[in-house]
């Protein structure tokens, strides 16, 4: 790995800077990793402890005193059905605004982007009356609609900029030669749009997973997510720093290592079309 | 009979309806009971309680020191973690764009705070770095020989603000490497054998190309911070005081602290407005460089 670089002076520094630089910003998550196979009494050591002996019993407890998978599965539910749902509401209008636009179409566009700037704490109260009324607090399924209704301006945009490079000529050969909307979706438009459409999803799977406020102020015990199973470390816990960060981990861990492995797909889409 | 041009329109008609309507339900009915809300007496402690109230609710919130600290606090934590993101991500993207080994190492360790769910953000930064006796920035402290800084006490919001541009300064820097791949890399060697120093290549042909991108992060930190709560929320309640309050933190405090609903919906009429005249600024700033 060193062997083919041009080695001088310029070069080692911008690798020095380049790694302390990125070590520095990931220190925290390290830290948090490290402290989490610590005795709880070997979390708190001033200064810092780095070698130790790693125990498990962390990771046992959480899972014995909080029942960890059940909420990982409710994390993982919300995530994916909100995502899945997401796309089959967000496709149709991007495709509908890069295809066939109208002179309103920027207008409504915007005004999507513009439902998302509203503060969640807005419409706290009524949504948290609608789903009193309608038996729906501490529900996967009133979490699911809320992620789908949170990421859906967003998703619409990242789809419009991805569908709006693919030109507009091979949809209408495909109509030329009889193809239904249908046909055309499936024979045409999604495979050129797969990266686009795997991006905006990726996007809305992590954005869902790490939502926590509907899921601190509308669930508890039943519907709630990772995002509120951390937070109820939080207050009565402490200091217990040990446990705190195996919870933690647990949390964070999935989603960081899809992160890892998609992130070149979800930056392409995220960019909105801005990078070519 | 319809022509295939009106079929047409009609077919696309459709293909917007269940996007459409569903976000005008998701807009509307919240924020038709929050205006009703607003302005009738509504205290989860006297049920009993009820009735038109005219402007009063607005007064209250209005009338409550709280208020102007945080509207400020609302635009100073946007405005400081925007310009410490773009700056510092851009300086990263700059200085991590050629190939250097370990690159896509690199990459990895720095886009990963992005992913962390800010209930983790705030309480990793709250309890492991922040405590001012076992922490790691009090640990530092000591070792230069300086009394450790209680973060969250005496810097609350400071101390959000850095949560914030830990979790966000990653996504301006991805962005801004995805980006600057595509530069033209023929005109910046030219412009390199003319002579042209860092500066100049920055101002004349990097920064023209970032416009967009640029944008486009403003764009996305400005819909995620202006309502930024899990963090305040855990770290500091917003205080001491209102010294760490922002308008989202207010306004659930006012409702489910004080469980006056009818103040905290007025709290929430003034955040909308907030969040429009800060998205008709945005939308002017920046909409040209989003379209194309």
């Amino acid at each position: 790995m060193f062997g083919s670089y041009e080695w001088n002076k310029k070069l080692v520094i911008r690798t020095v800077a380049s790694w302390a630089l990125a070590l520095l910003v990931f220190f925290p998550i390290l830290f948090m990793l490290v402290t989490s196979f610590k005795t709880e009494l070997q979390a708190i050591a001033v200064p810092s402890l780095w070698v130790f002996e790693p125990t498990l019993e962390n990771y046992t407890e959480v899972q014995d005193r909080s029942d960890y998978l059940h909420f990982a599965w409710n994390s993982i539910i919300t995530s994916v059905l909100s995502t899945i749902l997401g796309l089959l509401i967000a496709v149709p209008a991007a495709y509908s605004f890069a295809f066939a636009p109208t002179k309103r179409s920027k207008d409504i566009m915007m005004w999507m982007l513009s439902t998302k700037m509203m503060p969640a704490v807005g419409a706290l109260i009524p949504i948290y009356v609608i789903c009193q009324k309608l038996g729906l607090l501490d529900s996967v399924f009133a979490l699911t609609i809320i992620f789908t209704m949170i990421n859906l301006p967003i998703m619409v945009w990242m789809l419009y900029s991805n569908f709006k490079d693919i030109p507009r000529e091979i949809l209408e050969a495909a109509r030329m030669d009889g193809a239904t909307l249908w046909d055309e979706f499936r024979q045409v438009l999604l495979p050129l749009s797969m990266g686009g459409i795997a991006s905006t999803g990726l996007l809305c799977l992590v954005l869902s997973w790490n939502e926590a406020f509907w899921v601190l102020n509308l669930t508890s015990a039943n519907a709630g997510t990772l995002a509120s199973l951390v937070a109820s470390y939080s207050s009565p816990e402490g200091l217990f720093w040990a446990k705190l960060s195996a919870v933690s981990v647990l949390a964070i861990g999935p989603i960081v290592v899809f992160g890892w492995f998609s992130q070149k797909q979800l930056v392409q889409g995220l960019t909105f079309g801005a990078v070519k | 009979m319809s022509s295939p041009d009106q079929e047409s329109r009609l077919t696309q008609r459709l293909l917007l309806t269940p996007a459409v309507s569903t976000l005008l339900l998701w807009m509307i009915v919240p924020l038709v009971m929050t205006i009703y809300f607003s302005f009738i007496r509504y205290n989860l402690m006297q049920p009993d309680a009820s009735g038109f109230v005219g402007w009063s609710n607005y007064e209250f919130f209005i009338t409550n020191p709280a208020f102007g600290d945080a509207v400020f606090n609302t635009l100073l934590l946007l405005g400081s973690v925007v310009i410490i993101t773009v700056t510092f991500g851009l300086a990263l993207a700059l200085l991590i764009n050629d190939p250097f080994p370990g690159q896509g190492l690199v990459r990895v360790l720095l886009i990963s705070p992005f992913f962390i769910m800010p209930t983790v953000n705030a309480l990793l930064w709250k309890h492991m770095m922040m405590n001012p006796i076992y922490g790691v920035l009090a640990q530092i402290s000591v070792f230069f020989g300086t009394e450790p800084i209680n973060w969250l006490q005496d810097l609350p919001l400071f101390s959000v603000i850095i949560m914030l541009s830990w979790q966000w300064m990653p996504f301006a820097c991805l962005i801004f490497i995805t980006s600057l791949q595509s530069m033209d890399k023929e005109q910046l060697e030219a412009s390199s054998l003319d002579g042209a120093t860092f500066w100049q290549q920055f101002r004349y042909l990097y920064l023209p190309h970032l416009a967009r991108p640029m944008s486009v992060v403003i764009m996305i930190e400005v819909i995620f911070l202006l309502s930024v709560f899990a963090e305040i929320f855990i770290t500091t309640s917003g205080g001491p005081g209102t010294a760490s309050t922002n308008l989202a933190y207010l306004i659930f405090a006012e409702a489910l602290l004080n469980f006056d609903v009818g103040a905290a919906s007025a709290g929430a009429v003034f955040a909308i407005i907030l969040a429009n005249i800060v998205a008709i600024f945005l939308i002017r700033m920046i909409g040209k460089n989003l379209e194309n």
